[in-house]
């Protein structure tokens, strides 16, 4: 009870300082906009449907990365992160309410551009029962990745430019717009450590039916990685902010 | 039983050791004070006490639990006042406080009059709808000692509580920090301000290059450095070749003529008055004032540290509190 008052403040925290603040929220419909208008006079003929799935990988993506890594950083820049490290809560769950923000951010932007394809497509054919489970472990494991990089910057522009070091290749290498098996031979190893590439791959199924790996088997390793990461992150934490 | 009991404490921070092998205790209910100048290890001791940083060596125990095995049990009678106010920019005062409550896990219909009466009670009512960025450096600091206090706790730290602050705010600090005392609170203070430790600690533990030169009340810590007696004449015109004469007649004694009207009379011994009066005015020369001059803590310090007590803070102005 006492840690779920403790998660439950964290969140609506962050949610009202951070998360609701109009730049945050204009980032996360403005790029996914312009990234799709991009896409669209590159060229015309595409079909929107093809680029949704693409784009709402995209939202997640940019939308929890670098939020995690770059409030965490300024907390702890600030001195008030100490707070959550005092409190008596345990360190998983004081972890998992700072992402819990994140994710639910993420999962807000994933419906930007959901919303704006409804007007221009017909979207009955999606299969929404493994989207939106995919959209949440993306998620998830692009939250632990900005929580991995909040735990090594110092400042809050390395944590900007850490994670924009890690977003934009995998905009390229998760099959997001460019499917994997055009590209370059030795990068497509790189591309199946990616957590992305799986939920991309689940997104195309559960949209335009174009998947390349078994939905279950992308479940499946997305938990995985989750899980994986989040073991590093609390390692790392520990070791690296309890002095 | 002791409030916290630290045993052969050690932290190196790679090769450096900042605090070297430490133990005291801290009373229950008692006011116990860290003095020492700048990087003494005044705040790596407070950070493994909290559980904020890892000894390298030794054991730390707050009302009797391991704070290295059970971390957040102990945190849970802990209030923390960290070097550095640190509470929230964005968020007001009010807010502040009701979320530092919510991490101690007390529910809403609690908190809030808690706080409302926790801002009461630091003056700081007007400012609690006022975000935290705009409050004054006394504001923050009495801010971040009510957030400290919010979930009531058994034993508060206060890291440098009254530093880079105005006299009066500092007083103020000073006084809600005894009323504390008195509620029952154990409190542990660091400060280099050799009056503010006199004045309110119980007990105060010396500290520099990361040990624990000398621990205890202020009266032990004068008596623990053996001093002779002391006395300051002021009389009328008297002439260099005087303190020759005393020293002369009273065996022992240590004279200095420290301006043409007042001389200074030092020795092992006490030293009796009426043989001394009754030898001036044998000369002809009339005392108007004798004073015994007693070592201050700051004389205890130096002499026990070996550090100069310019190396430790004074407050901006005489405080007369
Ligand atoms: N994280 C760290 N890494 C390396 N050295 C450190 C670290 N923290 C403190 N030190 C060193 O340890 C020594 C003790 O520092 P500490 O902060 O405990 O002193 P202090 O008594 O609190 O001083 P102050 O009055 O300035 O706050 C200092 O020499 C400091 O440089
Ligand atoms: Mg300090």
């Amino acid at each position: 009870m006492k840690s779920w008052i403790a998660f439950w403040n964290i969140l609506k925290k962050d949610i009202k300082n951070y998360y609701l603040k109009p730049p945050n929220i204009s980032w996360g419909i403005i790029f996914p906009l312009s990234w799709t208008l991009m896409q669209l006079i590159r060229s015309p003929g595409k079909n929107v449907l093809e680029l949704l799935p693409g784009l709402i990988a995209m939202s997640v993506l940019f939308g929890t990365t670098s939020m995690l890594a770059v409030t965490i950083t300024f907390e702890r820049s600030g001195r008030s992160f100490e707070r959550l490290l005092l409190a008596p809560i345990s360190l998983s769950t004081m972890v998992l309410a700072k992402m819990a923000g994140t994710i639910v951010f993420g999962i807000f932007n994933a419906f930007v551009p959901v919303i704006f394809a409804s007007f221009f497509i017909n979207l009955s054919a999606v299969k929404w029962g493994a989207l939106l489970p995919a959209v949440f472990l993306i998620a998830i494991t692009s939250s632990l990745m900005g929580l991995l990089i909040a735990v090594s910057a110092e400042q809050v522009f390395e944590a900007q430019t850490f994670s924009n070091f890690f977003r934009f290749p995998m905009l390229f290498l998760c099959g997001l717009f460019i499917p994997i098996s055009s590209l370059p031979a030795f990068l497509r190893p790189v591309s199946y450590c990616l957590p992305l590439t799986y939920g991309t791959d689940i997104l195309k199924g559960a949209i335009i039916g174009t998947n390349t790996l078994s939905p279950a088997l992308c479940f499946g390793l997305l938990l995985v990685f989750s899980t994986i990461l989040f073991l590093i992150c609390r390692y790392n934490i520990n070791r690296k902010w309890i002095l | 039983m002791e409030m916290v009991r630290v045993t052969n404490l050690k932290k190196k921070y790679g090769n450096f050791t900042a605090v070297d092998d430490i133990s005291f205790d801290i009373k229950k209910g008692e006011i116990f004070g860290f003095l020492g100048p700048n990087g003494a290890g005044k705040t790596s001791t407070i950070n493994m006490i909290i559980g904020l940083s890892r000894p390298t060596a030794g054991d730390i125990a707050v009302n009797g639990i391991d704070v290295r095995k059970q971390t957040k049990k102990a945190q849970a009678i802990m209030g923390i006042v960290a070097d550095e106010s640190n509470l929230y920019n964005e968020m007001n005062g009010f807010d502040n406080l009701c979320f530092c409550a919510a991490l101690y896990g007390i529910r809403k219909e609690e908190r809030e009059p808690k706080a409302r009466q926790l801002l009461e009670q630091f003056r700081l009512t007007d400012a609690g709808n006022r975000p935290y960025k705009a409050y004054s450096k006394g504001m923050r600091r009495k801010l971040t000692i009510a957030a400290a206090l919010i979930h009531s706790p058994r034993i508060l730290f206060l890291d440098e509580p009254t530093t880079g602050i105005d006299v009066e705010s500092s007083r103020y600090i000073r006084d809600m920090i005894v009323d504390l005392k008195k509620q029952g609170t154990t409190i542990f203070l660091t400060t280099h301000y050799i009056e503010e430790a006199q004045r309110i600690c119980d007990r105060i533990a010396f500290i520099a290059n990361g040990r624990i030169v000398a621990t205890g009340t202020v009266p032990e810590l004068m008596e623990s450095v053996k001093h002779g007696h002391t006395i300051h004449f002021i009389t009328d015109e008297i002439t260099e070749c005087l303190a020759d004469e005393v020293q002369a007649h009273f065996r022992g004694s240590n004279v200095t003529i420290r301006s043409d009207r007042s001389l200074v009379m030092a020795s092992e011994q006490r030293i009796p008055l009426l043989p001394v009066m009754a030898f001036f005015r044998d000369k002809g020369i009339e005392v108007y004032e004798a004073e015994e001059l007693r070592p201050s803590l700051e004389d205890v310090f130096v002499k026990l540290t070996g550090i100069e007590s310019s190396m430790l803070g004074k407050e901006k102005a005489n405080t007369t509190s």
